[in-house]
């Protein structure tokens, strides 16, 4: 076991720590009021040391060390690519997200591989950098492009990896075990900065040779074999190269109970045994599904999907999928991007008026919970769909409509003193309320609480588009 | 895979043929040979090297450059086994006739001592189980849902029955829905009629759903406990709610007279859950008490409903008392989700598929935190869960050999 001297966890470095290695000079340069207050957002994982920009000149070089060393994640972060599309790879504080939060976003590689046609591997690559989905108003992407040698021969491969370099900015995964081929893939393209897959027991040495070289990070890949994963680690590290990231296998069926087994000790390993050795970001591959000899391609997709999923909640740092499918996409985005947001931040929004576009006296009131959640969903819709409306936001203790409604959150009362509280009746001229669809139940109670008319809404606010048109202005 | 024989000596196998010949030159240019390779364009078959010559010349103040290995340096991995001071509680469902009830069989969740997951070494004693759904009433469902059940959607006791002869349910959760005094307000009388008839079409043992007013659910509980007097039902739910109604002590002493559990609902608030495990502690043991800590949507906030799982499941392993009951999701919910019904642009493919795979990753999601029962609906969610638990409950297969070949097969 390789341990690592004991060293201060994120939860247990205080403002003070980082305070004492800054100028302290409270310039102000870093945007904050004060040394202190920079040093604070630090160790809340809000802004990086490089945030500071007296720290990073010459004399305070040793400063600068000791506080990289004292932020260090104990998964390391890897940089993959160039330019605004790169990627950080790993860079994990903690092993459970509720500890602190999750840093870097698990990045989503869709592979590519050398055998194609010109047209076949252009619409691929097109489609993988232009898969995209509104989400709350974000849109959720793809992150990267592995190249595969599939054809086993240097030029071929080099000329798909030129081909599609110059076709996106994406950063690109090198995928061959065969140090020749690899160079010819990665010599062009070194300015890009790809990641090369993979160094086995068989070629590190070869692998190693081409990442110094060209300065690329470089997978270790060691399927079903820890101590062979850290042995190569440790020789790599030996040999000079730092940014790695290891390999585990991912094997989909059978054998996902035992991946998700070593994805999950290897974690623990880095955090409850300081095992310095396997502090390297995670990858892994879903697409080892396409392995299966089985012919339907839709129950591929679906293991290749659940395989995916279970890898982002259980460590990934990185995933490699075949499926552009978007049914098996939306889920991973979708869940990924919730997975790494500050579970620190609370669940709800506050409550009162929020007004869209324009709103006069004849705009249409609408009401909603403040989980933020529902809110931001209500929000996105209405904004997409550019009404003028007000949207009056109830305090539900931060539950959804159906939760709210079930657990009496959201009552008739509590919509009556919602609208006398948010004085909303002196803005408007009429007395019309539409309330969520799956608040449909309260509307008769609703109308006794408050005199106001009530439209029972549809029941999810993509629907308010439509339903407004249908229903606004009411019928006298 | 755990490694139970760790690697003692790695040692470096012969290079393969083709590769020999660049190792040399790799090598040579890492080397000092490289002022002379510089500007060259070095052949070695159909392999061309580009030779950078950008880079500045090495300063003259050489930084001492440790020996490079040429063979593996050894390495061993023994996974650590965490001790943890706590253990979830077991609660048994269902009870068979030598126990006074009527049921098949009775099932047992709950007892982990370790995080879930984690090791094949140490597995949860109870795998999870799955409890699927029936109405008592017409309910809209996304078409996914209705199209499997809307031949037994009227009849709470054939639906039942399909639910466990078709889809292998391990319970059966029955909603009484038409006990809400804001749709059909159907007597508690009424509702223990419709738990009788599950009860003799099937032998699995029943959840029972109330409509989530606190004081109609007491009535309705409190009926269903004594026409069902032995059968070790789980009430869903009593929450804190109750206590403003002065409910939560009658519901509570109901089970206990009966012979049932309860399972307490909180929304998403680990100091609630706490709280309304102490109220009921003080009426029931800890072995009749069932945790629902609120399953929400992927998409829809699933990420609270995970990390407050994980955070209860820690804590209880960690020795937190009031917090070491069994936990149930309603993996159903997934179906709120716009992107499990909706009709989108075909680039997010069908909704078809769509839906059933959110139930499932909504699910799969919690089953990593922990869950103990899954109250789920689609039969191809359910299907995969149950697939992916019995994986995990086998020891772990040995992974198939050749799983690297991923990177070079032609798809």
């Amino acid at each position: 076991m390789t341990e690592r001297e004991p060293r201060k966890t994120i939860k247990e470095i205080s403002p003070i720590d980082v305070y004492k290695l800054l100028p302290k000079t409270n310039c102000k340069e870093c945007g904050e009021a004060n040394c202190m207050a920079f040093a604070s957002r630090v160790v809340n994982g809000e802004l990086a040391i490089d945030n500071c920009p007296p720290v990073t000149k010459e004399e305070y070089r040793a400063n600068l060390v000791k506080l990289s060393g004292l932020m260090a994640p104990p998964v390391r972060t890897v940089l993959v690519g160039t330019g605004d599309r790169a990627m950080k790879v790993g860079g994990k504080y903690v092993l459970y997200r509720h500890e602190f939060t999750y840093h870097n976003p698990t990045p989503i590689a869709i592979d590519v591989s050398d055998d194609l046609t010109d047209e076949e591997r252009d619409a691929r690559v097109k489609a993988i950098a232009e898969f995209s989905y509104n989400y709350i108003g974000r849109e959720l992407r793809l992150d990267a492009i592995a190249i595969r040698s599939t054809l086993h021969d240097p030029a071929a491969f080099a000329s798909a990896v030129n081909a599609i370099a110059a076709q996106t900015d994406l950063p690109l995964i090198l995928c061959t075990y065969d140090a020749a081929i690899m160079a010819a893939g990665v010599a062009h393209i070194r300015d890009r900065r790809p990641l090369l897959y993979a160094a086995t027991k068989d070629n590190w040495k070869e692998m190693a040779e081409l990442a110094l070289r060209y300065g690329c990070p470089l997978v270790v890949s060691a399927p079903h074999d820890v101590a062979l994963l850290k042995s190569l680690v440790k020789t790599l590290v030996a040999y000079g190269v730092t940014d790695l990231v290891l390999d585990p296998g991912t094997a989909v069926e059978p054998g996902l109970s035992g991946t998700v087994h070593t994805f999950s000790q290897i974690r623990r390993a880095v955090f409850v045994d300081n095992d310095a050795l396997l502090g390297y970001p995670l990858l892994g591959t879903p697409i080892t599904a396409w392995l299966s000899p089985e012919i339907s391609h839709e129950l591929i997709q679906w293991k290749e999907a659940c395989a995916a999923s279970m890898l982002l909640s259980r460590y990934a740092d990185l995933l490699i999928l075949h499926s552009l499918e978007g049914w098996v996409l939306l889920p991973q985005l979708i869940w990924r991007f919730n997975i790494y947001t500050d579970p620190r931040k609370p669940v709800s929004v506050d409550t009162g008026i929020r007004e869209f576009g324009s709103p006069k006296k004849d705009a249409p009131v609408l009401i909603t919970t403040n989980y933020a959640l529902t809110y931001f969903t209500v929000e996105s819709d209405i904004k997409s769909a550019g009404i003028d409306c007000f949207l009056i936001v109830v305090d539900t203790g931060g539950n959804s409509v159906e939760s709210a409604v079930a657990g009496r959150y959201l009552t008739a009362e509590t919509i009556a003193v919602a609208l006398k509280e948010t004085g909303i009746a002196d803005r408007i001229g009429h007395r019309h309320l539409i309330i969520p669809g799956l608040a449909a139940r309260l509307s008769g109670e609703t109308e006794e609480a408050s005199g106001w008319h009530i439209l029972v809404g549809p029941k999810d606010s993509s629907g308010i588009p439509a339903f407004l048109k249908a229903h606004w202005p009411p019928k006298k | 895979m755990p490694e139970k024989n760790p690697r003692k000596e790695v040692k470096e196998s012969e290079p393969q043929a083709g590769q020999e010949a660049i190792s040399r030159i790799l090598a040579m240019l890492s080397g000092k040979e490289r002022l002379e390779l510089e500007n060259f364009s070095l052949e070695v078959g159909n392999l061309e090297l580009w030779i950078p010559t950008g880079s500045p010349a090495a300063p003259l103040s050489l930084p001492v450059i440790p020996q490079k290995p040429s063979t593996l340096l050894a390495e061993t991995f023994i996974p650590r086994t965490e001790e943890f001071a706590g253990r979830i509680h077991e609660v048994k469902l269902g009870e068979t006739r030598a126990g006074g009830g009527s049921r098949g069989k009775s099932v047992i969740i709950g007892g982990s001592t370790y995080p879930p997951f984690v090791s094949a070494d140490r597995p949860a004693p109870h795998p999870p189980i799955f409890a699927l759904d029936v109405f008592d009433m017409e309910v809209p469902l996304p078409r996914g849902l209705m199209e499997n059940v809307k031949d037994v959607a009227n009849d709470p006791a054939e639906w039942a029955k399909m639910n466990v002869k078709k889809y292998g349910a391990d319970m059966v959760t029955v909603h009484l829905m038409s006990t809400d005094p804001l749709i059909r307000d159907a007597s508690p009388a009424a509702a223990a009629r419709t738990v009788e008839e599950v009860l003799q079409a099937v032998d699995v043992p029943l959840i029972i759903g109330g409509c989530g007013d606190p004081k109609k659910d007491a009535q309705v509980f409190c009926k269903v406990a004594e026409v069902a007097d032995g059968e070790r039902l789980l009430l869903n739910s009593v929450t804190l709610g109750m206590t403003e109604t002065k409910t939560l002590d009658v519901v509570a002493r109901a089970a206990k007279e009966y012979n049932h559990a309860v399972l307490g609902f909180t929304g998403l608030e680990l100091n609630k859950a706490k709280e309304l495990n102490r109220r009921l502690y003080e009426y029931l043991p800890p072995e009749d008490i069932v945790m629902d800590l609120t399953t929400v949507a992927l998409g829809y906030g699933l990420e609270y409903s995970f990390t407050i799982h994980e955070r209860a499941r820690y804590a209880a392993l960690m020795g937190d008392t009031e917090l070491q009951q069994p936990t149930i999701s309603a993996s159903t919910n997934a179906w709120a989700a716009r992107e499990a019904w909706m009709k989108m642009d075909k680039k997010y493919g069908s909704r078809g598929l769509r839906g059933p795979l959110w139930e499932t990753i909504n699910a799969l999601t919690l089953l990593l935190a922990g869950v103990d029962i899954f109250m789920m609906m689609h039969p191809a969610a359910i299907r995969t869960c149950k697939d992916t638990i019995r994986m995990f409950a086998e020891k772990d297969a040995p992974a198939p050999d050749g799983i690297s070949r991923w990177a070079t097969m032609k798809i």
